[in-house]
């Protein structure tokens, strides 16, 4: 029966495999996740068939009430909610790894399952698996907390910060350590766990808003890896290889953000720009004139142009513009204009995040370019259309080297014959830093709400 | 360390390399699709979260097992659910 267990595990780990592979291209996407999904069906039900599982009622309990949860979960989310749930599970997925772990302690402490025993190899990846898990537990509890609005999205600095999770992670580290080697110290492994929790939570909030595709990449990762060391303490090959496939994939992605703002993962993990936080925003440096527009003039500079590109950002998450921004495109493309999308690697609060709303609002994805596949066609662009976004079409990050984010790469957006900036105001974005876009002779302010404003300038298209 | 340790942890370096080539393929437009399904793939705790649910004894590690099933499962109903609504979404011209 082992035999065959261990077979069925191979089996299903090809699934994940595969799943993912098929993630390659949107075509095939969906039948990939279905694979992955039967795959871990395989995987759940050979489970039931191991030698150690002899009762079922708390088995279905477990099953039914998360399935009920995760359904509602999965069916009720707004697209614009996506950061947070996605969050969320990764919180759920590090909770469990956590948990698991320490039933495996409990196991053997009390003696509730013959002839195991102890030793230090299974202690000391216990004591990972619950480090990695309650890091992973509260870190997302937190992220998901940020981005719903009940914890502040800003960056958070104290005193002592630094000196003090540094504290709790060697306090962390050495009492694995000893209880690695005196695993019958109960209180000890439950110390750990307690300050591992706390130590997610201290982790997770002085991270600030816009770099919470970082944070959230991380936690992904986090949760694999979480799941990969409580297969190390099962001996189970099986949560080792699906661990590290979801391990490679938030690391991969952590690196990808990270390279979309030039910073240093430790830059982000210790929170913040140099600038923002704790200065405040930033006073107006930069003179010159701001040039207004109103729908009515926009609409008859859209109607003369050939190429356009729009460039969203979180602000039109904010404002759940995606569809408003979906008719605009509609409109330009019936007046047989070539209209794309230029996403930012980091716009929004995940990857990806921009991608899927333009989806929900029905714009097809061959239409959205990634920033190294259309930043070099903004000089022949008439219009460039900036919804919502800032930073990461800051001019300042290509010559200002006394600017915070010299060096982050950006969307070329102020090449374009002109480029129009729908924001609400003129105030400062994340980074805490004025933007000389506004000011350039070929920029137009056009202020409002994301929504409202598109909305508006529709209208006036339509009325042409 | 014995071999069984070593075996397991070959398994993990080589199953990285698999995850790395993978991935690398995933274009950004899908990138919160790969991220809320590998995050359901990682729900595959809940194989250890029903051994330990499903220990024949009901102990302190049975309740910890309870509540580990039910946060995997959550992980992985939730997450193939809300990764597949989002792929369905993506369509071409």
């Amino acid at each position: 029966m082992d035999t065959l267990i261990k077979i069925a595990y191979l089996v299903a780990s090809t699934f994940f495999i595969f799943g993912i592979k098929f993630l390659a291209s949107p075509k095939t996407a969906r039948r990939g996740n279905l694979f992955s999904a039967i795959g871990m069906l395989i995987a759940i039900v050979v489970t039931l068939f191991d030698k150690h599982v002899l009762t079922f009622e708390w088995i279905i309990i477990g099953l039914i009430v998360g399935s009920v949860v995760g359904t509602i979960m999965a069916i009720k989310v707004p697209m614009t909610g996506m950061p947070q749930m996605v969050g969320l599970l990764n919180g759920f997925g590090g909770g469990a790894s956590m948990l698991v772990a320490l039933s495996e302690y409990y196991k053997i402490h009390l003696g509730t399952v013959k002839g195991l025993s102890f030793n230090t190899e299974l202690t000391i990846t216990i004591a990972l698996s619950i480090l990695i898990g309650a890091v992973t537990f509260t870190g997302s509890l937190i992220a998901f907390g940020k981005l719903q609005g009940i914890v502040t999205g800003k960056v958070v600095k104290y005193p002592g910060q630094h000196p003090l999770n540094l504290f709790l992670l060697i306090l962390v580290v050495a009492g694995s350590i000893y209880f690695a080697l005196n695993p019958e110290l109960e209180w000890l492994i439950l110390t750990v766990s307690g300050i591992s929790l706390v130590l997610g939570v201290l982790l997770v909030l002085p991270i600030g808003g816009a770099d919470m595709p970082v944070a959230i990449s991380l936690l992904n990762s986090y949760s694999g890896l979480a799941a990969a060391s409580t297969g190390f303490v099962l001996q189970n090959e099986q949560l080792i290889v699906a661990g590290a496939l979801v391990g490679a994939s938030g690391i991969i992605l952590t690196n990808i953000m990270c390279k979309g703002m030039n910073r240093s993962l430790m830059n982000v993990v210790l929170g913040g720009w140099e600038s923002a936080g704790s200065s405040g925003p930033a006073t107006t440096t930069i003179k010159g004139n701001v040039k207004a527009v109103e729908a009515e003039e926009l609409a008859m500079l859209f109607d003369a142009a050939e190429n356009i590109i729009i460039v969203p950002g979180y602000g039109m998450a904010v404002a759940q513009a995606q569809h408003a921004v979906r008719d605009l495109f509609n409109i330009l493309e019936a007046k047989g204009k070539n209209v794309r999308f230029a996403i930012h690697p980091v716009a929004g609060r995940m990857p990806g995040h921009m991608n899927v709303l333009l989806a929900e609002a029905q714009v097809p994805y061959d239409k959205l370019y990634a920033m190294e596949d259309i930043n070099d066609d903004f000089p022949n662009t008439d219009i460039a259309f900036v919804i919502g976004a800032n930073d990461v079409v800051n001019p300042a990050a290509r010559h200002d080297k006394n600017s915070p984010i010299y060096g982050m790469p950006i969307l070329n957006v102020d090449y374009a014959k002109t480029v129009v900036i729908n924001k609400r105001s003129l105030n400062v974005g994340y980074a805490g830093i004025e933007n000389e876009l506004f000011f350039y002779p070929n920029a137009l302010m056009y202020f409002g709400d994301a929504k409202e404003a598109v909305n508006k300038l529709v209208h006036e298209l339509k009325n042409l | 360390m014995d071999g069984s340790l070593l075996m397991l942890i070959y398994v993990f370096v080589l199953a990285m390399f698999v995850g790395f080539e993978l991935i690398t393929k995933v274009p950004p437009t899908l990138h919160t699709p790969l991220m809320s399904g590998s995050n359901a793939i990682s729900g595959i705790t809940i194989v250890g979260a029903l051994i330990s649910a499903g220990l024949e004894q009901f102990t302190i590690s049975t309740i910890l097992g309870l509540i580990a099933v039910i946060f995997a499962t959550i992980n992985v109903v939730g997450g193939f659910l809300v990764t597949d609504r989002m792929l369905k979404m993506f369509k071409k011209k």
